[in-house]
């Protein structure tokens, strides 16, 4: 007999279970209040959603009895696509011509069966090896994807949509300010970090301090430390006009591109003294032997040899930095955190994803991307 | 001419070098033999200063090495370590051009070099020029190293455990190799070795050094024949004194005239050799050849004895 999968026979368990006790559609008369359940059937024609249970029970099949690869991530790929049209086809059959009130969300079921789709398919792809080029593709593909069929207008009804279409301005000015305020404060920590990651490999007396201290600012909670850099920062612009005029104020950007600086030094500053004691002191020794001076080994030495180390702690702080802008927005730092939080204080959940959802599309796509860039430094077998 | 004056290297307390002077002829093979924590290769670190020396100096070819800045002195030095300490980022013709390239040669120059030494290595440059040291196997890698310290003709190689990694039929490959790249080159050649064995096969001089001190600095054959201190006689092994003896000496150097009856050894063969195929064969004299295999001569099993019997 055939071995079970195992990670094949959760997900189907979960899914099964999701579909059995959660909604796949939700009705809400408006944006606020609680949603009724729909069934499909009582929305979709029968032949629609006997084809769609038989592409997730085909999908269930494959993930507990199927190794190949391939095959697995058609089936997941066909699932999520077949899943998404018909939760859009049952939204546009719901919403009467017109209605800008009624609001048909995607409910539980839908969430948890397309999460478990998602896994299979990123299982798939993991075990199918592509290179850090092929990977990048993939993403790029596969976002190129998600754009047209959301610019396609067949899934606007949907009410996260519904949301985007208030907003549509506002979220790309936000999509700006989060990419900012990540990029940037990561910009900075880098020119920071790596030299100061340089120092403490050198002067191992004073790496335990830096480290520390380093350790030190990475446990306080990131509301506190916002809260913390509340008050000097006013006091600053008080004193002096001139920093103020620049941006500087107790709220709002200056401190929360401080807070995510400080949280982006630990990560690099680590892995750069990880990277450059990993290696060898055979190479380092022939490099001052052969005549480099201190500058040129640790040019074209220690950091090449260094470097994919500290692209990860490079990607660690982008997908962290991308997560914290998010709590930014609560002191008018910007970002996708604001319709986050703007959604919790109004209770339309839809907004709240419509913050969430591309906070962790962009860290899983900064991920991949930053994960391939090591990987393509890295000449040297680990 | 390396000159070597009154050097002692001092960590705080201990003392690792102490009070070392020694000459080295240009053109020959000195291997600094002793056991670990001897403090030689802090000796030859302080040649080419990689650690720089507490008191006295160093003079090659009458010029103190501390009247220029380390960097540029050290680029005029070959130097090898164990483990070779290759790039592992780059590849074997940029490691090779590591040197060339900080002198400023041209890439026309500095290709041609790469690929010369390449060939000298017996290392193919179309299929080896491009690879990275880790698909090369230990051998390869050891040639690399070697080809790398090489690569802007130094006068002056200094190698520190350079077969440590080898295993002995390589090893063996790779000491062979550098006797003929030493007296291709003619450059002169600083080992640091723990082994006996590789400093009787490769020095011209082997230096003995134990606890910071250079116990004795002469001809292999001396320090079997006039141990200079009680500790050169124990590291030499009083086991096979004779047998290393005779293995510092060819057939061609005690061959008389007129043939013998006997098996044909050529004139480089050393007399262990010769002694190895006469008890084999159960011969009493060897017939010594030329390179061409013309007969120049001939070696009593007798005169081989004698030899060997210096040693006691």
């Amino acid at each position: 007999m055939q071995r079970i999968d195992r990670l094949g026979a959760l997900l189907s368990l979960v899914a099964a279970c999701a579909l059995a006790l959660a909604p796949l559609v939700v009705l809400k008369a408006n944006r606020i209040v609680p949603g009724q359940p729909q069934a499909l059937l009582d929305v979709l024609p029968a032949w629609t959603v006997l084809l769609l249970y038989g592409v997730l029970a085909t999908a269930a099949t494959v993930a507990l009895r199927v190794q190949a690869p391939r095959v697995r991530l058609v089936v997941a790929l066909t699932g999520m696509i077949t899943l998404a049209l018909a939760v859009a086809t049952a939204a546009n059959d719901l919403t009467p011509e017109g209605n800008r009130v009624l609001r048909v969300a995607p409910g539980a079921g839908f969430w948890i069966v397309m999460i478990a789709l998602g896994l299979l398919a990123t299982d798939a792809l993991t075990r199918l090896k592509p290179g850090p080029l092929l990977r990048v593709v993939i993403l790029v593909v596969v976002l190129a994807a998600l754009l047209a069929a959301l610019g396609s207008g067949f899934f606007d009804d949907l009410s996260i949509m519904r949301e985007y279409a208030v907003n549509a301005t506002r979220f790309a000015r936000e999509a700006r300010q989060h990419l900012m305020l990540a990029l940037g404060s990561l910009a900075a920590a880098v020119m920071v970090a790596l030299p100061l990651g340089v120092f403490c490999h050198r002067q191992p007396r004073l790496k335990a301090a830096v480290l520390g201290t380093l350790n030190f600012v990475q446990t306080i909670p990131s509301i506190a430390l916002f809260g913390i850099l509340m008050a000097p920062l006013a006091a600053l612009a008080a004193a002096w006009p001139a920093l103020a005029s620049i941006g500087v104020s107790g709220i709002g950007t200056a401190p929360a591109a401080i807070a995510l600086f400080l949280y982006s030094l630990l990560p690099i500053v680590g892995n750069t003294v990880v990277g450059l004691a990993r290696v060898s002191p055979a190479t380092v020794d022939a490099a001052h032997g052969m005549g480099l001076t201190d500058w040129q080994t640790l040019r074209q030495v220690e950091l090449p040899l260094a470097l994919p180390t500290i692209l990860t702690g490079i990607r660690i702080v982008l997908v962290q930095n991308i997560g914290l802008v998010t709590i930014a927005a609560l002191i008018g730092g910007g970002g996708f955190g604001t319709f986050v939080f703007q959604g919790i204080g109004q209770t339309a959940i839809d907004l709240v994803l419509l913050g969430a959802i591309p906070v962790v599309v962009l860290a899983f796509s900064a991920s991949v991307v930053l994960d391939a860039i090591a990987d393509l430094t890295r000449r040297v077998p680990r | 001419m390396i000159t070597i004056e009154r050097i002692c290297k001092r960590y705080d307390l201990t003392t690792v070098v102490d009070d070392v002077s020694m000459l080295i002829e240009p053109r020959t093979i000195t291997v600094i033999v002793g056991t670990s924590g001897s403090g030689k290769s802090t000796l030859l670190r302080m040649i080419n200063r990689l650690v720089e020396p507490t008191s006295g100096r160093v003079l090659i070819d009458g010029k103190d090495t501390r009247k220029e800045p380390a960097h540029l002195l050290r680029r005029r030095i070959g130097y090898a370590i164990q483990g070779l300490g290759l790039f592992p980022h780059r590849t074997v013709a940029d490691n090779i051009a590591t040197v060339p390239r900080l002198l400023g040669w041209d890439d026309a120059r500095v290709r041609a070099r790469v690929n010369e030494l390449l060939e000298v290595f017996q290392l193919d440059p179309a299929a080896y020029a491009a690879k990275f040291p880790h698909e090369l196997s230990g051998g390869q890698q050891q040639r690399v190293g070697v080809a790398r310290a090489l690569a802007a003709g130094p006068n002056v190689l200094l190698m520190d455990e350079p077969f440590g990694a080898l295993d002995p039929i390589i090893r063996s490959k790779a000491q062979d190799d550098l006797l003929d790249i030493q007296r291709r080159f003619g450059t002169t050649v600083i080992v640091v070795t723990h082994d006996m064995d590789e400093a009787f096969r490769l020095g011209d001089r082997v230096a003995v050094m134990s606890q910071g001190r250079l116990l004795q600095h002469d001809r292999p054959e001396a320090l079997i024949t006039k141990p200079a201190d009680p500790f050169v006689s124990q590291l030499i092994g009083s086991g096979d004194k004779s047998l290393k003896l005779l293995s510092l000496t060819t057939a061609g150097e005690i061959a008389e005239p007129g043939s013998a009856d006997g098996p044909a050894v050529t004139s480089s063969t050393s007399l262990r050799d010769v002694l190895a195929e006469l008890v084999w064969r159960g011969a009493s004299a060897a017939t010594v050849v030329g390179p061409d295999g013309v007969a120049i001569g001939h070696i009593k099993l007798a005169s081989i004895l004698a030899h060997g019997r210096q040693a006691s």
